[in-house]
């Protein structure tokens, strides 16, 4: 998906460093108090009132269990629009926007690496580290967050 | 059943004036030198247009002009004659012609008859510089006289008389008369008269040429529009053969009255309505909600003013929630459409798949008038079409059947619509053999669909929304085939809403469909339950109250019953449901709220009450999805987030013994 020069928003989980396609990114916001929802799976937080819309939030250092999970006054909310539907990713950090063309990638590992591979783009290094880049359209919308009730779900009665 | 011929009217004149409009301005720019091809069959079309849904509406003025300029167009396009310039002028006369004819139908305005006719024997001897061209008319079919069959043919103002009812033997024969303009432009033989006294002879003709009088004269089966040129000059007291005498005369005398129809610098009809994107409809009623939001902050703030301001800012406070919700109604009617737009295609859907399958229904249609979002509309059709047909198909038996049941043999299926708090609620009913439950359970089996120990009823019927699933015994092209149902209930869902089916077996069945209105308001009661708050809708709610501790009864396990005047309430403790860490867990320490449905019960358990309001409810869906219990989301005063709690599916996780035992 990359093209010849994407900008890329870089931040941390943990002690890594990740980067995703900036054109996705609607804000960036402080981590707020979140309505809880009830059943969800832990890594979704609840949602927020983002001017009108309510938005889900997803920890995802919960999700692929790296980091500190920790909410202070640093702790960062990455508000991505995502095919047509707003979400919130609660990160540790965020750093530069960075420009990174296809020769600048390397494929992922298949290992050692939180995501599995399917998320990823690939490899990056800029300024010696090394950026591990995400498709967060496919992060996000996958079975395995199961933010969005996918078309084929034959849901049960309410 | 009746539709409201009123709104297709609008439609119709919309149009037309749209069509006429874009008629005039290509006249206009047409180079009769070199006319180009496209412009001429727009214009053709344009016409066409008029005189298709003339026809329909019985608006035979305006029928007969454009039938005559779409035959001298038809003629120029196909280049068998050549446009001159005073064609054009005579088109472009027509064209105000139509206007006016159009303004007059619209208004209720008396028609200038010989106007009308003079402009038609214009256009036809234009046309007729084409020897084909007078045998051409005379054969040639008219359409648009399709008489609605499930129209009432009483009761509506602007039916002019023209609406035949088809049982009435008026309208065959009258036929070949409407045909072609009335016999105006033929040689009137005696044939074409006599068929004018066919009809109802006994009537008086005064009713005939009372197009826009009082809907109860207007039950006619004669088309005598055109007759009523004498009425202007001549009083209308004749009986059907003098009319017949009378014919051959309107023939000379037109020529001698000029017309009266002046040119559209008169009044024009201002057009009443117009055409909106739905884009910009919804960005209104999105800014709409966030007033609401932003005003019920407002208030909450000038809750905490002291003073001499403190009252008058009140007072300005509560004329600003009045105003809002004012808008806010206004608002969502825009994009409301009455149900009836859905239902008045199944008349036919019913009809035809009926007599395809050999049986005998009848369809009622009830509170077609309820209103309900345009997206909506759209999306019910197939849900609903679905549901028809299986009812159809399925449910009601054949005449036969029926008849050694001891039913009668003319099955019946109801489409009913009805507002509800704040939802829509739509049913079709059938009084075939409903739902065999038997069966449902065994193809449940082979399916290998997990079923509970001994089912209820309401669970064995949701069975048959699983994919694939089909009791028919053989597959028609009409269903059976298993792919309908869960579609049925994935766009019902979709639409936010939910369906539940009942059925007694010999008796029938009853699909209901629930749905959301879009962007409601809704009186909610907040109620806290640990940290958060919800709301519960207002309609809902029976009482509020702090129960003693004798009022509470455990049964096995961890149930409670809560006896309230003799009746008992299952408790449902919100703090379970929604997995939340309360401040009390007795009940006798919180509060109890005592919610009623349609069909439950129970007695809600939260922490406390925060107090009632206004809430305007905000889709989870949209960014989420849907959430069992919850129906959407709400913004407090503050900008919190608060979650709108949805009873009728918080009442399916009572538990089911206890639902046994306080059943409604």
């Amino acid at each position: 998906m990359a093209a010849d020069a994407q900008e890329f928003l870089t931040f941390t989980l943990g002690d890594e460093h990740y980067a995703l396609d900036i054109l996705t990114v609607k804000e960036i916001r402080g981590y707020e108090s979140v309505t809880k929802i009830a059943n969800a799976p832990p890594f979704i937080k609840g949602v927020i009132n983002l001017r009108g819309d309510i938005v889900p939030i997803v920890d995802l250092r919960i999700k692929f269990n790296v980091g500190n999970v920790t909410y202070d006054e640093f702790t960062i909310v990455i508000v991505l629009h995502i095919r047509s539907r707003i979400v919130g990713i609660v990160v540790d950090g965020v750093s530069d926007v960075v420009s990174l063309d296809k020769e600048q990638l390397r494929p992922p590992p298949d290992f050692g690496v939180a995501f599995n591979s399917r998320y990823l783009l690939g490899l990056a290094t800029v300024n010696e580290q090394m950026i591990i880049l995400v498709d967060i359209n496919e992060l996000i919308s996958s079975e395995e967050l199961g933010l969005f009730d996918s078309p084929e779900a034959t849901g049960t009665s309410a | 059943m009746s539709i409201d011929m009123k709104q297709f009217h609008a439609v119709f004149f919309e149009e037309s004036q749209e069509h006429l409009d874009e008629m005039e301005q290509l006249l206009l720019e047409l180079d009769v030198a070199n006319p180009d091809s496209e412009m001429l069959n727009s214009i053709f079309r344009a016409a066409h247009s008029i005189k298709g849904g003339s026809g329909i509406f019985g608006f035979d003025a305006l029928t007969s002009v454009t039938h005559i300029m779409e035959s001298l167009l038809d003629k120029i396009r196909q280049g068998k004659m050549a446009i001159t310039k005073d064609m054009v002028d005579l088109f472009l006369s027509s064209v105000d012609q139509l206007k006016e004819i159009l303004r007059c139908y619209h208004t209720g305005e008396e028609l200038n008859w010989s106007g009308v006719y003079e402009q038609t024997k214009k256009l036809e001897l234009v046309t007729a510089g084409n020897a084909s061209g007078v045998s051409a008319i005379k054969n040639d079919n008219q359409d648009g006289y399709g008489f609605f069959s499930a129209i009432e043919p009483e009761a509506e103002a602007e039916s002019y008389g023209f609406f035949d009812e088809p049982v009435k033997s008026g309208s065959a024969q009258a036929a070949p008369l409407q045909d072609e303009s009335f016999g105006f432009f033929d040689d009137l033989p005696a044939t074409e008269s006599a068929s004018l006294s066919l009809s109802s002879p006994g009537q008086a003709i005064d009713d005939y040429f009372g197009f826009f009088e009082d809907p109860s004269s207007s039950v006619s089966t004669i088309h005598l529009p055109a007759v009523s040129s004498l009425a202007i000059d001549e009083p209308v007291s004749t009986t059907p053969i003098d009319l017949v005498q009378h014919l051959p005369s309107v023939e000379k005398s037109p020529a001698a009255s000029s017309p009266k129809v002046k040119s559209s610098e008169t009044v024009s009809v201002e057009s009443s309505s117009i055409r909106v994107d739905v884009a910009k409809v919804d960005q209104l009623i999105n800014l709409v909600g966030e007033i609401v939001i932003t005003q019920s902050m407002m208030s909450l703030l000038g809750k905490s003013l002291e003073g001499a301001m403190a009252e008058k800012f009140q007072a300005v406070a509560n004329e600003l929630e009045r105003n809002t919700r004012e808008i806010q109604e206004a608002v969502m009617s825009i994009r409301m459409l009455p149900v009836s737009f859905v239902f008045n295609r199944f008349p036919r859907v019913v009809r035809d798949l009926s007599s395809k399958l050999g049986k005998q229904i009848d369809l009622i249609i009830e509170g077609g008038e309820t209103e309900l979002d345009k997206g909506l509309t759209e999306k019910l059709v197939d849900p609903l079409t679905h549901l028809v047909r299986n009812s159809i198909d399925h449910g009601i038996e054949s005449a036969d059947v029926r008849r050694e049941r001891g039913k009668n043999p003319t099955g019946t299926v109801v489409l009913r619509a009805a507002q509800q708090g704040g939802n829509i609620v739509i049913s079709i009913s059938d009084d075939g053999g409903g739902l065999n439950r038997e069966r449902i359970l065994e193809k449940a089996r082979e399916n290998n669909i997990v079923v509970s120990e001994n089912p209820k009823d309401e669970e064995v019927w949701q069975l048959i929304f699983a994919p694939g699933f089909s009791t028919a015994a053989a597959v028609t092209d009409v269903s059976g085939r298993g792919v309908g149902m869960d579609v049925v209930k994935r766009n019902v869902q979709s639409l936010g809403g939910r369906i539940d089916i009942e059925s007694r077996a010999g008796q029938g069945a009853t699909f209901t469909i629930h749905l959301p209105l879009t962007l409601a308001i809704v009186d909610g009661m907040c109620v806290s339950v640990g940290e958060q708050t919800f709301i519960i809708p207002l309609v809902h709610i029976v009482e509020s109250m702090q129960p003693a501790a004798k009022d509470i009864k455990t049964l096995a396990g961890d149930d409670q019953l809560l006896h309230v005047r003799n009746e008992y309430w299952p408790i449902l403790p919100l703090y379970k449901v929604m997995q939340l860490d309360p401040q009390f867990t007795d009940v006798n320490k919180g509060i109890a709220v005592l919610i009623e449905t349609n069909k439950y019960r129970f007695a809600l358990f939260v922490d406390g009450l925060v107090g009632q309001q206004q809430v305007v409810i905000k889709s989870l869906e949209q960014h989420y999805k849907r959430v069992q219990g919850i129906a959407g989301a709400t913004i407090m005063g503050d900008g919190s987030v608060a979650l709108i709690v949805d009873v009728e599916s918080l009442a399916l996780t009572v538990n089911n013994v206890l639902q046994l035992a306080t059943a409604v």
